[in-house]
C-alpha cells in the first residue's frame, strides 16, 4: 500500500468534496427562494434564472476574462428576469405559480440560444482554494479544494439570518410576506417589496448558476443544471423558511447528490443511477418524516398560498 | 403634544352603485370616548377607515384642531397620531411581540441590537396599563391578549386618538372592563381620545361620553350617551320601535335520553398542541347546552373534531351509535351544524342558491336519479325552502355570494333544520348577523330544542348564550372547567371561569 492509497477512507472523503461541491448552487438557489418566499411570494422560475445565469456567467467571463464579472453578470441576468416575475405577479389577478413556471421555460430557452456559441471556448474558471494543502494524498487536496464561492454562500446564509431577525428592513419584508394587512395598516410599500425581493432572490440564483459552468472543470453545456432550480423550493419547505437550516439541506442534499460519483470513484459501479437518485429520494423521505397534519409551521409566512 | 379635537364634516363614500356613507358628520371632543353604534354594513368601518386613511371619501374633510387634513395613507393618520386598533388582528403572527412594536415605529431601525431593545421596550411598556409578554410570538397568544398587545402598540407609538373596533368580543367580561377601563381613564386623565365602535349598549353606556348611530350609511342620532336611553338607541340603530325580543317559547323540560354523548376528548390545535383536553359532555333531548368560552381556548377545534373535519381520540356517539362525521352517519343519525360565518363555512359560494339549499341531500331520492340529479326536484325544494324560511334572493339560480349575510343565515337554517334533525351543533351562528336574523336565528333554535332536538351551542357571546340554554358548561384552556343549569348560573361567576380563574 502506498502513500496515496487511502482505502475506505477515499469514499467519505470524496462525499465531502462532493457535498461541498453540490451543495454550493443550492445554497444561492434555495437562500434567493427563502427571501422572496419571506416576502409572500414563490418563484419557481429559479430553474430558468439558474441556467440563465449559467450562461451569462460564462459569457462574460469568456469576453472579458475574469470569472469574478462573470459572476456579477449572472447575478445581475437573474435580477433582470426576478424583476419580470416580480412585475408580472404584481398586476392583479396574475398568479405567480404559473407565471414561475413559464420563467423556467423561457430562461432555459433563452440560455440554450444564446450559449449556442459558447459549446466550444473556454472560459476562465472560478479560482480554488487549496484547503487540502498540508497533506500529500491526492484525495484529500481534491476534496479540499474549495471553491471561493462556497464560502460566500456560508457567509450569505448567516448574513440572511442577521438581515431577517435584526434590521428593520428584514422586520418590513416578513411583515409584508406574513401577513398583507399589517403591512399595509403600517403603510409599508407591498408590492415594492414584493418586487425587489423577488430580484434578490434572482440575483442569487443567477450567481448560483454561475457556479455551474465557472466552477471546476469550467463548461458550457445544455445539461449544466439537472432541476437544482427546482429542488431549491423544496429545501426552503424542508428547511422551514430558516437561511441556516437551508445552509445545512444544502449541504445534506449535496452529500446525497455525490453518493454516486463518490461510489464509482472508489470501484463501486453498480447501481450508479440508482446511487445517484440519493438526493431525491432523500428529500422525499425527509418531507414525508418531517411534514406532519400537528408539526408547526412557525415561520412559514402567511401570505405564501397557492391561489390568488 | 395635547391631545387633538378632531373633527369629520360630511363625509360621502361611495362603492360603485353602493352608498357607504351619505353625509356623515362627527365630533369627537378632546379628551372624551365617542361611541359608534350601528348593525353590520352602517358604515361604522367605512367611517373610521376614512379616518386613518385607508380609503378616501369621494365628499367632506377632516379637521385636526380646526385644521383641515388630507389623509392619503396610513402614514398622514400616523403623523396626526390616530390609531387604528383592528377586529381582524394586524399583528404579524409569526413574529414576536416586540418585533412587531419595533416593525410598527415610524422609522425603521437599521440594525436591532435585541438586547438593549428589549430592555428599552420592557421599559417603555411597563409605565402602559397592561402587561403583554414581548418575547412570544404572536401566534401563540389568545385573542385577548393579542387585543391588549395591539392597544399596547397604539400608546406605545404615542397615539392620541384610537380607534377600537369592537375590541370585547374577544375578551372576558372581566378583561372587556380591564381594557375599556384603562381607555377611560387614560382619557380622563387627558392623555387620549378615543372612539369605540360597538354594537353593545351597556358598554356604550360605561364607557363612552358621547354617541353616534349609524344606519345606513347615515348619522340618525348624535349626543351624550346620558341622554339617549337603551330603547332610543335600540330603535335610531334598527330603524322601528323595538318589540322586547329574544321571546323565547316557553321551555318544555328535557328529556331523558342522551343524544350526544362525547368521553375523553383530545384534539390538538394547527399548532401540534392539544387544544382540548380530555373532554366529557351530554346532552339530551330537547335540551340546549351551552359552551361558554373566550375566543381560542379550544372551541373551533373541538366542533371541528365533533364534525369529523380534525383528528381526535377519545369516543362520540349519537344516539348511542359512534359517529366520525361520514356523509352516510350524518343523515342516519341526524347531525346537523350552523357554524359561524355561514358563507365560508356552511356554503359554496360561487354555486347557486339552489344548489347550495341541496347540499345535505343531493345524493338522495329525489334529488338524484341514479347518478343524474334532477333539476326539477331541486328547484322545487329551494322554492319550498325560501318560501318557507323568507329567504331574499335575487333567484334561485342567484350566486350565493350574491345574498345579504342575513338570508345566507336563513338559506342555511331552512337547509340544516329541515332535515331529521337530532343533534345540531351551532358555533357562534349569530357572529356578523344583523338583529333581525340573529332573533330569526335564535328562534328557529328553540324551535328545533322543542320539537325534541339536542342543541349544543357553542358562543363567544356570553348574552346570546343564557338567554338560550338549558345549561352551560364553560371552557378554558381546552377543559370544561365549570357547568351551572341556566337557572343557576351567575354571569360575573361565569366571566371568572371563562378568564381561567377559580372562582372565589
Amino acid at each position: 500500500m502506498d502513500a496515496t492509497s487511502i482505502g475506505w477512507l477515499a469514499l467519505p472523503l470524496a462525499i465531502l468534496g462532493g457535498a461541498i461541491r453540490v451543495s454550493t448552487p443550492f445554497i444561492f438557489v434555495s437562500i434567493g427562494e427563502l427571501i422572496t418566499e419571506k416576502s409572500g411570494r414563490i418563484n419557481l422560475g429559479l430553474e430558468g434564472t439558474l441556467m440563465l445565469g449559467a450562461m451569462a456567467g460564462y459569457a462574460i467571463s469568456y469576453l472579458s476574462g475574469s470569472p469574478w464579472l462573470g459572476v456579477l453578470s449572472a447575478g445581475l441576468a437573474g435580477m433582470a428576469f426576478g424583476f419580470l416575475h416580480g412585475l408580472l405577479c404584481s398586476v392583479k389577478r396574475v398568479n405567480d405559480t404559473a407565471i414561475g413556471i413559464s420563467l423556467i421555460v423561457l430562461g432555459t430557452g433563452l440560455a440554450f440560444f444564446l450559449g449556442k456559441p459558447l459549446i466550444e471556448p473556454k472560459a476562465p474558471p472560478l479560482p480554488s482554494i487549496a484547503l487540502g494543502f498540508w497533506s500529500s494524498v491526492p484525495q484529500v487536496r481534491a476534496a479540499l479544494d474549495v471553491n471561493a464561492l462556497f464560502f460566500v454562500g456560508i457567509a450569505l446564509a448567516f448574513a440572511v439570518y442577521v438581515f431577517l431577525n435584526r434590521t428593520g428592513c428584514g422586520l418590513m419584508l416578513r411583515t409584508v410576506g406574513d401577513s398583507e394587512d399589517a403591512a399595509r395598516a403600517l403603510g409599508f410599500p407591498v408590492l415594492r417589496v414584493r418586487i425587489i425581493a423577488t430580484m434578490a432572490g434572482g440575483f442569487l440564483a443567477g450567481i448560483g448558476g454561475s457556479f455551474l459552468s465557472l466552477s471546476y472543470p469550467g463548461s458550457w453545456s445544455e445539461g449544466l443544471s439537472s432541476g437544482q432550480g427546482i429542488m431549491a423550493v423544496a429545501l426552503v419547505i424542508f428547511a422551514r423558511w430558516r437561511s441556516i437550516n437551508a445552509l445545512g439541506a444544502s449541504l445534506l442534499f449535496g452529500g446525497a447528490g455525490a453518493l454516486g460519483p463518490a461510489l464509482q470513484g472508489i470501484g463501486v459501479t453498480g447501481y450508479y443511477y440508482l446511487f445517484n437518485a440519493a438526493p431525491y429520494i432523500l428529500t422525499l423521505a425527509i418531507m414525508v418524516a418531517s411534514t406532519s397534519r400537528a408539526a408547526p409551521f412557525a415561520d412559514a409566512p402567511g401570505e405564501l398560498k397557492l391561489h390568488r | 403634544m395635547s391631545v387633538p379635537q378632531v373633527e369629520l364634516k360630511n363625509m360621502t363614500k361611495r362603492f360603485g352603485a353602493n352608498l357607504a356613507l351619505n353625509n356623515v358628520s362627527l365630533l369627537i371632543r378632546s379628551g372624551t370616548v365617542h361611541a359608534l353604534l350601528g348593525e353590520n354594513g352602517a358604515g361604522k368601518s367605512t367611517l373610521v377607515k376614512c379616518l386613518v386613511g385607508f380609503y378616501h371619501p369621494d365628499e367632506g374633510h377632516i379637521q385636526v384642531d380646526g385644521r383641515e387634513h388630507r389623509l392619503n395613507s396610513p402614514r398622514d393618520a400616523d403623523a396626526l397620531g390616530i390609531g387604528m386598533v383592528y377586529q381582524h388582528f394586524t399583528l404579524v403572527p409569526s413574529m414576536t411581540v416586540a418585533q412587531n412594536l419595533v416593525v410598527s415605529g415610524a422609522r425603521l431601525p437599521a440594525y436591532i441590537n435585541w438586547q438593549s431593545e428589549l430592555r428599552r421596550l420592557a421599559q417603555v411598556t411597563r409605565k402602559l396599563p397592561f402587561h403583554v409578554p414581548l418575547d412570544v410570538r404572536v401566534s401563540q397568544l389568545s385573542a385577548g391578549e393579542k387585543q391588549k398587545a395591539e392597544i399596547v402598540k397604539q400608546l406605545y407609538l404615542g397615539r392620541k386618538l384610537l380607534i377600537l373596533d369592537e375590541p370585547t368580543s374577544v375578551l372576558t367580561p372581566a378583561e372587556a372592563d380591564e381594557v375599556l377601563g384603562h381607555v377611560r381613564s387614560l382619557t380622563r386623565a387627558g392623555e387620549l381620545s378615543a372612539i369605540l365602535i360597538s354594537h353593545k349598549f351597556h358598554e356604550v353606556r360605561r364607557f363612552a361620553d358621547d354617541v353616534t348611530v349609524l344606519r345606513r350609511g347615515a348619522s340618525v342620532r348624535t349626543g351624550p350617551v346620558a341622554d339617549l336611553t337603551d330603547d332610543a338607541l335600540a330603535e335610531a340603530m334598527i330603524g322601528e320601535p323595538v318589540s322586547k325580543m329574544v321571546q323565547h317559547a316557553p321551555k318544555s323540560p328535557p328529556k331523558s335520553d342522551i343524544i350526544l354523548s362525547v368521553r375523553d376528548l383530545c384534539v390538538n390545535g394547527d399548532n401540534g398542541l392539544p387544544a382540548v383536553k380530555d373532554l366529557s359532555l351530554e346532552v339530551r333531548a330537547a335540551e340546549v347546552v351551552g359552551i361558554a368560552g373566550v375566543s381560542g381556548n379550544g372551541q373551533l377545534e373541538f366542533v371541528e373534531a365533533m364534525m369529523g373535519q380534525r383528528d381526535r381520540s377519545g369516543t362520540m356517539t349519537v344516539s348511542g351509535s359512534p359517529f366520525n362525521g361520514t356523509r352516510r352517519e350524518i343523515a342516519r343519525l341526524g347531525v346537523y351544524g350552523l357554524p359561524q360565518e355561514p358563507l365560508k363555512n356552511a356554503c359554496i359560494d360561487r354555486m347557486s342558491l339552489a344548489e347550495n339549499l341541496a347540499l345535505r341531500n343531493f345524493d338522495r331520492v329525489p334529488l338524484c336519479r341514479g347518478i343524474a340529479m334532477n333539476y326539477g326536484a331541486l328547484a322545487e325544494q329551494a322554492e319550498r325552502l325560501v318560501a318557507q324560511f323568507r329567504v331574499k334572493a335575487p333567484g334561485l339560480n342567484a350566486s350565493m355570494s350574491a345574498l345579504s349575510g342575513g338570508n345566507v343565515q336563513r338559506a342555511v337554517l331552512a337547509r340544516e333544520l329541515t332535515q331529521d334533525v337530532r343533534l345540531l351543533v351551532a358555533s357562534n351562528p349569530t357572529f356578523g348577523l344583523d338583529f333581525v336574523a340573529c332573533e330569526e336565528t335564535y328562534r328557529r333554535i328553540v324551535e328545533a330544542r322543542n320539537r325534541g332536538t339536542a342543541v349544543l351551542l357553542i358562543s363567544e357571546d356570553l348574552d346570546e348564550l343564557l338567554g338560550l340554554v338549558d345549561r352551560v358548561l364553560v371552557m378554558s384552556a381546552g377543559r370544561i372547567v365549570y357547568e351551572v343549569s341556566a337557572d343557576g348560573a351567575d354571569k360575573r361567576v361565569i366571566g371568572k371561569y371563562m378568564a381561567g380563574m377559580k372562582a372565589a
